[in-house]
């Protein structure tokens, strides 16, 4: 930063009204630092100090981040996207092709939204397969293996519910297939696909349920997820390096 | 004296609090119960404003001999055979995509994943686990065709005009 702007931006955390927000002040030293961390509803799910092999690449190579912002830019570009999408039959299938062709940016708007999907799903399952083959979900980070088995079924349940709102033909016979699929478990199988569909075809009841499920229960839900997944890593020593245990308590105070 | 301590030995212990707890959490989850009976109840639809099954296919005059005629709206298939009519679902039995009727193979055949039936819905090959249904057929009294696509019957009842 140049020296000038670094003035101003000094001076503007002495004051009244950024110290009546941001509590940690002005100072430079670690304890200010992680002052900063501690004293935020958004950082403080992430641990003060991490070690820099941590965060360097060939660790994770950043799955997990790059899986976090696939489903903030989904979040982005979905909000938008709702205010010219009816979830009723047909309408929905006219809304999707006005987003196309008519709305201004709707076409990037839907396949940034569309592409991110797609990659979020990879992300995801490569995140996964990264745990895995490093040997991260051992103890002590086994339950936050279990809550991301929970976030990746719902991403493949938010990647599913989204494929029915285009309300064209793909859309159509895929949730008839993935929803005859469901009526094969045993006993609850056609109860369940009766509910999620709201009726004994794929119609005007399921393009609702699907879009509510979509736009409003699943996300809710994963951000819930997302933030005990978040929190967990730094209750459980911080990011696996795939050093000793021993090791780790040593290098993260207060973790 | 001493029989009155004894009985009162055996009596546990409840203390009020306790008692509370229990009439607590019990009331819990007898409202937790009650709310997924609500929630369960709520989301089963009571009035599905679904298209009825019956379906009247008209005067049988309308179907020449020998031919298959697929009413993909509805999916079902109406054949005329030499035997007499009957009608075929069209709804594939593997995961319920429509079926379509190829005459220059003369076979149905599903798009999603290959599987092949003949006009009598005997499974010629893929992945259908059962052949097509047949579905109930009848004459109406005013000699209109009719058939019930949720009505499965045994195959080979065939109906003569």
């Amino acid at each position: 930063m140049m020296p000038a702007m670094e003035g101003y931006w000094n001076q503007l955390r002495r004051t009244r009204v950024w110290k009546s927000v941001f509590r940690s002040g002005t100072g430079t030293s670690n304890l200010h630092r992680s002052q900063v961390v501690q004293q935020s509803i958004f950082l403080h799910l992430l641990a003060v100090k991490v070690r820099k092999r941590a965060i360097s690449f060939r660790v994770t190579w950043y799955l997990g981040t790059l899986s976090t912002a696939t489903f903030a830019i989904l979040v982005i570009t979905g909000i938008p996207l709702m205010l010219y999408y009816h979830p009723s039959a047909p309408q929905a299938y006219a809304d999707m092709k006005d987003l196309q062709f008519v709305v201004t940016a709707g076409v990037f708007l839907r396949n940034l939204h569309r592409w991110s999907a797609h990659a979020m799903v990879l992300l995801v399952f490569a995140h996964m397969f990264k745990v895995f083959y490093r040997g991260a979900y051992r103890t002590p980070r086994e339950f936050n293996w279990v809550v991301g088995v929970i976030l990746l079924t719902l991403t493949l349940f938010l990647s599913y519910t989204g494929y029915l709102l285009p309300w064209d033909q793909l859309a159509f016979w895929a949730i008839t297939v993935g929803s005859n699929l469901l009526s094969a478990v045993p006993l609850v199988g056609e109860k369940v696909r009766f509910l999620m569909l709201g009726g004994h075809t794929v119609n005007a009841n399921a393009l609702l349920r699907f879009y509510v499920l979509h736009c409003v229960i699943l996300p809710a839900v994963a951000v819930m997820f997302l933030a005990i997944h978040f929190w967990r890593i730094r209750k459980d020593g911080g990011i696996h390096t795939g050093e000793l245990k021993a090791a780790v308590k040593e290098d993260i105070p207060h973790a | 004296m001493s029989e009155i301590l004894s009985a009162k030995e055996q009596v546990p212990e409840v203390t009020r609090r306790e008692t509370l707890v229990r009439l607590g959490v019990g009331s819990f989850a007898l409202a937790a119960c009650g709310a997924c009976l609500f929630g369960y109840k709520f989301l089963s639809p009571n009035v599905l404003y679904e298209p009825s099954t019956v379906i009247n296919l008209g005067q049988p005059g309308r179907f020449s001999p020998n031919s298959v005629t697929a009413d993909p709206e509805n999916g079902i298939y109406a054949v005329h055979s030499a035997e007499g009519f009957y009608a075929l679902s069209a709804v594939c039995t593997h995961l319920g995509c429509l079926t379509v009727w190829k005459p220059d193979a003369s076979l149905i055949a599903c798009p999603c994943h290959g599987s092949k039936f003949d006009r009598h819905g005997i499974k010629l090959e893929g992945p259908a686990p059962k052949p097509l249904p047949w579905l109930k057929v009848w004459l109406s009294d005013e000699g209109d065709l009719m058939v019930d696509r949720g009505a499965f019957i045994p195959p080979n009842q065939y109906i003569r005009t």
